[in-house]
Formats: structure tokens, C-alpha cells, sequence
């Protein structure tokens, strides 16, 4: 159901019946390798390009997301998946070898929460009884697609993150036990004239603060409301941006973190500002996030999924960086 | 001993501003390359870059800009043997074992790596 200008409020309250997260050598050295279901030694993940290991990751994630809730991929009715590569060739090639009805998405780094975001539509309207919501991302298929190739060898200003390699998926049901989808806003594209590739985060910060204030009016709430709200990727240099932001506009938010502050820790040396990638909300929230929601540890999280909508193309031709949030709120517990 | 303490200075300026083109004009890698490489042909032209080198040794050789000055340099010397024709011939005259180590080093590394970043 519609609320306000951009929200929806899921009123059958979907769940979110089980969910997985495949990650790689640098996500399996982070602080939360414990939250993967699976990890990966190289980034090869055993095939011979960056791109097909990419491909295996989402499949393995998707696997073992539909194993977890107990399904048979004939069980699920629509596949819904995006990552960052050309064409997004990982989800549809993904969807190939999953054989289910196929919605690709493309919402760069923030397409984890449109995925949800839709599928628990879906499943909130009665359009499908199982959605698989899914994305991916590759460091070294990234970098070689929107900065430079890796054996490049180029340098990275501080303000540079870094592309997480590995998948997430999450099976969304009518019914059962687990994590529900209460509401999501949908963000619109914000532009504020940002041109630098490297600094991804500060692009981005505005449109998530867009998305959180939507969100916050749409359905009368508050920061204080929510055990958790974590942006996507915006790693140190956008969160600061972001939280300062809703700062000046009065709504600042107790508990706010960013996925890409958590999902290497704070301290790493080679992330820079942190990690980015359309797997890096994917990531923590379907691994660490609904671990600790499951644990009692938090009860309502909103996930502000943020995108950087630039192509190569349209940085080569000097133009700005449009950004995109996505907002989902999950509950765990309470009142049912 | 002095010639190590220049070649120190020199090199490290010129890395100094590649690294301001970079951080403070926020100019590509690429672009940053081209810039020193122009710089290294356009002060040889004017007859500045040898000296550079008879004071910094490797300091002013290494860098990037000693590429640029040794395509010029070629170039003149031959035009001065040959003519006009002098100018295309030599301007692999000075950098061709640069050039061909490149390719034969690439092609090394491609055989035996996967170059698919």
C-alpha cells in the first residue's frame, strides 16, 4: 500500500525465509567471515575469468539461499537480480543455469534493496508466493570496468573504495518464520554535480539522506525509531557527509552505520574509505545484519542501499554522477 | 657522492609534480603521463633536457619525461644526417630498446599470467 509519496507499507508483513552470502579472500580476512555462508581462497573461484567467478558466486548464493528455506528453485517464482558489470551479465547468466522467471535490475550498488524492495511487493500483492532477491559484484571485474584495470597498477586517492567481491541472495515468502519486510521507500535520482569516480561515497551521500528524510516523513517516524539504519556503501567519507546532512536537517539518527564501514572493519589500509559494490549491502544485511537480528541483538533495521548511476561512458563524456537510495525496513520479533 | 644527492632532488621533483597534476589538478594517470611526457620532448627541443641529465644523472633519465626527451632527441640527430625523413626514422632511434623491451617483456608476462583485471 501506498504511503505518502514514495513508500510502501507491506501490510502481509513478508518474510525473509532464509538468505545467504557467498564473499571472496578479502571479505573471508574481514570481520565479519563468520556471517558468510561461503568464502572463496582467490578470486577465481576456480573459473578462468573475473567475470565467470562473479557468475558462480551469485549461483552459490542463490543455491544456497533456496536450500536454507527449505525450497526447490521450482518453488520460486521469479528470480529478481542486478550487479555491476556490462549488461549485467552475472544475474541474467545466473538465471540461465537457475531456470526461473527472470527481472533484471539494474540500480548499480543500490539494486540489493530494490530487489527487496520489489520482491517483497510481489510477494506482499500476491503476484508470487517465493521470490529470490539476489546481487553480485567482482573487485577485479569492477575496477576493469569503471576505473582501470587492476595490473594497471594505478594509484587510489584516500577517498577510493573498495569493490566487494561476493553475492548475496534472500528468498522472500508469503508465509513463515523470520525477519519481515515492513515497508521500503524509493529513492529518486539526485545529482549534486559530483564528478570524481574515486569519491563514490560523497556522491552518494546526498541521495541517501534524500531517501532517509522521504522515508522518515512518508510514515511519521524518526531515527530513534529504528535499532539500526546502515547505508549501503558510503563508506567514511560519505557517511560523515550523509550524517551531517541529516544533522543540519534535525533528524539525526542514534545508531548509523554504513556496510562499507562494517563489512572490512575500520581500519584496513587497501579499502581506503571503505568497501563499495552491489554486493556490499547485499552482503552485510542478508549475512551479519539478519544474523543479529536473529540473535535478539536488533529488532528493526532500515537499509538505505545506495547507487552510483555513472557509466564509463558518461564519465568520459565529463558528466556529473546521479546517485540513487533505496530504503527497506526489516523487523524481527515483536508484534506479528 | 654529489651526483647521487641530485639525481635524488631532480627525480624526485619531477615525480612531485606528476603526483600535484594528480592530487591537486585531478588529472588522470593517463593525462599525468602525457603532460610529462610533452614536457620531456618540449625541453629538449629547446635544448634544455641533455644539460638536465649531464647534472642529475638518473634523477632526470628515469622519469617518465626522459621518454618524451629521447623521442626528440632521435629525432633531431637523424634530421640532421638525413634530412626531413631524418625526423621519422629517428624517432625510435634513441627508444627503441625501451619500446622493444616492452613488447617482449608484455609478451612474457602474457604468456605466463592471466592478464584479466
Amino acid at each position: 500500500m501506498l504511503k505518502g509519496h514514495q513508500t510502501w507499507i507491506f501490510e502481509n508483513r513478508p518474510v525473509i525465509a532464509a538468505a545467504a552470502a557467498v564473499g571472496g579472500p578479502f571479505e573471508a580476512r574481514g570481520p565479519l567471515a563468520a556471517d558468510f555462508d561461503l568464502l572463496h581462497g582467490d578470486l577465481w573461484a576456480g573459473q578462468d575469468s573475473y567475470e565467470k567467478a562473479e557468475r558462480k558466486m551469485l549461483e552459490e548464493a542463490s543455491r544456497r539461499a533456496v536450500d536454507k528455506a527449505g525450497l526447490r528453485k521450482e518453488d520460486v517464482q521469479f528470480f529478481l537480480s542486478g550487479d555491476l558489470g556490462n549488461q549485467i551479465i552475472a544475474s541474467s547468466f545466473a538465471a540461465r543455469s537457475l531456470g526461473v522467471p527472470f527481472f533484471g535490475l539494474y540500480g548499480a550498488c543500490s539494486t540489493a534493496m530494490e530487489g527487496l524492495a520489489l520482491g517483497s511487493l510481489l510477494v506482499d500483492s500476491g503476484a508470487a508466493r517465493y521470490v529470490l532477491c539476489a546481487t553480485s559484484s567482482h573487485n577485479a571485474a569492477t575496477e576493469k570496468q569503471y576505473r582501470y584495470p587492476t595490473e594497471y597498477g594505478s594509484q587510489r586517492p584516500p577517498t577510493a573504495q573498495w569493490t566487494v567481491t561476493g553475492a548475496a541472495a534472500a528468498v522472500v515468502a508469503a508465509t513463515g518464520d523470520g525477519p519481515r519486510v515492513t515497508a521500503a521507500t524509493i529513492g529518486r535520482v539526485v545529482d549534486m554535480g559530483m564528478t570524481d569516480p574515486f569519491n563514490m561515497g560523497g556522491a552518494m551521500a546526498p541521495a541517501a539522506v534524500d531517501t532517509i528524510v522521504a522515508h522518515f516523513r512518508d510514515l511519521n517516524v524518526c531515527g530513534g525509531d529504528y535499532d539500526l539504519v546502515a547505508t549501503g556503501d558510503l563508506g567514511r567519507v560519505g557517511h560523515r557527509i550523509a550524517a551531517d546532512l541529516l544533522q543540519k536537517q534535525g533528524l539525526a539518527i542514534p545508531s548509523f552505520t554504513d556496510c562499507g564501514l562494517l563489512i572490512y572493519g575500520p581500519d584496513h589500509s587497501m579499502v581506503m574509505a571503505g568497501a563499495s559494490g552491489t554486493a556490499c549491502s547485499a552482503a552485510v544485511t542478508y549475512g551479519h545484519l539478519l544474523n543479529r537480528m536473529k540473535k535478539g541483538e536488533l529488532r528493526k533495521v532500515l537499509i538505505v542501499a545506495t547507487g552510483a548511476l555513472l557509466s564509463p561512458l558518461s564519465y568520459q563524456q565529463k558528466e556529473s554522477i546521479p546517485c540513487i537510495a533505496h530504503a527497506v525496513s526489516i523487523e524481527y520479533g515483536g508484534k506479528e | 657522492m654529489e651526483t647521487y644527492i641530485w639525481a635524488f632532488v631532480i627525480g624526485g621533483l619531477i615525480c612531485v609534480i606528476g603526483q600535484l597534476l594528480m592530487d591537486v589538478a585531478r588529472l588522470t594517470p593517463a593525462t599525468t603521463m602525457t603532460i610529462l611526457v610533452v614536457a620531456g620532448a618540449v625541453a629538449d627541443g629547446l635544448g634544455l633536457y641533455e644539460p638536465l641529465i649531464d647534472f642529475a644523472g638518473a634523477g632526470a633519465s628515469v622519469p617518465i619525461t626522459s621518454f618524451g626527451n629521447a623521442l626528440v632527441h632521435g629525432a633531431l640527430l637523424e634530421a640532421k644526417t638525413y634530412g626531413l625523413i631524418g625526423i621519422l626514422t629517428g624517432i625510435f632511434e634513441v627508444t627503441s630498446a625501451g619500446i622493444s623491451a616492452a613488447i617482449v617483456f608484455g609478451f612474457l608476462a602474457a604468456l605466463f599470467f592471466k592478464p584479466r583485471g
